[in-house]
């Protein structure tokens, strides 16, 4: 069995929650993290809680484990138990998240959605994000409101944002992370090399390829400096189990192929 | 026990120009349509509308009743942006004052609870303290070196919420699966008007909400009971209707102007 790109996508979305454990496994921004976090509950990460886009949180086999209406989400993402994936429409190098509107806020170019929650959830708890489509626009050196906070921002607020994380970005095209960058990382010259010295803080990285993606093509897609590693590894297809359980059990129409076409 | 039961006209009558308006619901899901459509008929102006927004912000964007609207999204679920909101943020319109949805309900509840600002996390680091220059941060009074954002209470001069059912001295039971905000907003407001799909007994508010955590709307935060079957409409009222899908497409692909929305019989309550 080959996987499709949405399949591998799928798998890369699920990997991100590894090792949360028992948390509130949280997909907001399409289908395919949605595939992600119930994929991974699936297979390795089988404490996840997840809800049901309602008021209900419902376990592996749909029974109705739990009741979490918006007030108790706003809540829990305060106390950190919950990771969130969600669909940045601009994203910077350091991770800065838009979903608000485009162009200058006081007169926007293009209203969206406003700001929802991303700013608490990106203090409160880890987050990572799925973009369809890897495009410069969308991977843009300078996004227009900062809703989800980056790297540099949890950086300058300190111990305020000690609970900041982004985990992956996950693309139509790749897996990128998060790592120090600059003079700064690993130059075992005394300095901190963390978060919160000036260099030192992390930008997007290129994990991993997916199958059939050159890194050039995610380069070029990319509309700020990445950090290429000389050696970008491609990512995993999801197993035969997973993708058995993929097709069979959790998206049998395979509507993730439309959030993904050309696979 | 007063009766308090009115027509929504007769909610309106009691609105004035310039009054800080919240709206309960959330996005597409239990608006006070009935209430709504009453403001869209009266010639309340310079209203400030507070509310986890839908296409009650965007028709009173619509309707230029709305001068100020304090969100932390608008939306229309299924179809993530409102078209009327949209075309008066980008035409200019009308002033938006943006929040995080979390740092929303912190000012509601700092307001139900009269305190000067209620801490949160949320905002720290983000546009919403640059969009929102009149916000502050505050340090642990306690020292341990943290600091979060001192939300603003989002006091209300008047609440519109609906509800599933209410009895006429303005108890009211929320049935569904997410009650929402509406209590709060209801106690962060001066006055707060209920509307519901039907008003019953008051000995029978128990017995037909079916469980006792229905009963969160109590006659000491409210002023007035409008009965209004469908008066969510066409947003969803569960567990007594869905949203109208229909109905929402055709609202996205051709925003009418509020004259024509008023006068289409499917946006009356049924």
């Amino acid at each position: 069995m080959t996987a499709t790109r949405a399949e591998v996508c799928v798998a890369a979305c699920a990997e991100a929650f590894r090792g949360d454990g028992e948390i509130l496994a949280g997909a907001m921004g399409g289908l395919v993290p949605s595939l992600g976090a119930r994929l991974a509950r699936a297979t390795f990460e089988p404490d996840l809680v997840i809800s049901d886009g309602q008021a209900y949180l419902v376990d592996a086999e749909q029974a109705v484990e739990g009741w979490l209406p918006y007030r108790a989400v706003l809540d829990l993402l305060a106390s950190g138990r919950r990771h969130v994936m969600m669909g940045p429409v601009q994203i910077d190098a350091h991770g800065n998240a838009n979903i608000s509107c485009i162009g200058p806020w006081e007169r926007p170019k293009r209203q969206l959605l406003g700001a929802r929650g991303a700013p608490g959830n990106t203090v409160n708890h880890t987050t990572s994000y799925w973009i369809p489509r890897h495009a410069p626009r969308v991977l843009t050196p300078r996004v227009d409101l900062v809703c989800g906070i980056g790297y540099d921002r949890a950086a300058s607020a300190g111990y305020a944002a000690r609970f900041h994380e982004i985990r992956r970005v996950v693309t139509d095209l790749a897996v990128l992370d998060f790592a120090p960058a600059g003079p700064m990382a690993g130059d075992g010259g005394g300095g901190c090399g963390g978060v919160g010295c000036g260099g030192g803080v992390p930008r997007m990285r290129l994990a991993s390829v997916h199958p059939g993606v050159t890194v050039d093509q995610v380069v070029e897609a990319t509309g700020f400096e990445l950090t290429v590693p000389g050696d970008v590894p491609t990512t995993p297809a999801p197993d035969p189990e997973a993708l058995r359980i993929l097709r069979d059990v959790l998206d049998p129409a395979g509507a993730r192929e439309a959030e993904v076409p050309g696979g | 026990m007063a009766d308090k039961t009115m027509t929504a006209d007769e909610v309106v009558a009691r609105l004035e120009d310039g009054m800080t308006v919240g709206i309960g619901g959330w996005g597409l899901r239990r608006k006070p349509m009935a209430l709504v459509r009453a403001v869209l008929r009266s010639s309340l102006k310079d209203l400030t509308v507070v509310s986890y927004g839908g296409p009650d912000v965007g028709l009173l964007c619509a309707s230029g009743q709305a001068r100020r609207v304090v969100h932390g999204f608008v939306s229309l679920d299924d179809h993530p942006l409102e078209p009327h909101f949209r075309a008066a943020r980008e035409s200019g319109t009308v002033e938006a004052v943006e929040l995080d949805e979390g740092m929303f309900l912190a000012g509601l509840r700092a307001a139900a609870l009269r305190l000067p600002f209620m801490p949160v996390r949320a905002g720290i680091g983000s546009d919403i303290l640059r969009i929102n220059p009149s916000l502050r941060t505050v340090a642990d009074p306690y020292g341990s070196g943290d600091e979060v954002v001192a939300a603003k209470p989002l006091r209300l001069d008047a609440a519109l919420v609906h509800t599933n059912l209410a009895d006429a001295a303005g108890n009211a039971a929320l049935t569904g699966p997410d009650q929402f905000f509406d209590d709060l907003f209801c106690q962060a407001a001066d006055r707060a008007y209920v509307s519901t799909e039907r008003i019953v007994p008051t000995g029978e508010l128990l017995k037909q909400a079916g469980c006792v955590h229905a009963l969160v709307i109590h006659r000491y935060m409210t002023h007035g009971v409008v009965e209004a079957p469908g008066g969510a409409h066409f947003t969803e009222c569960r567990p007594d209707y869905g949203r109208d899908l229909e109905y929402l497409a055709a609202y996205v692909r051709d925003p009418q102007p509020v004259e024509t929305f008023l006068a289409s019989r499917e946006a009356e309550p049924r």
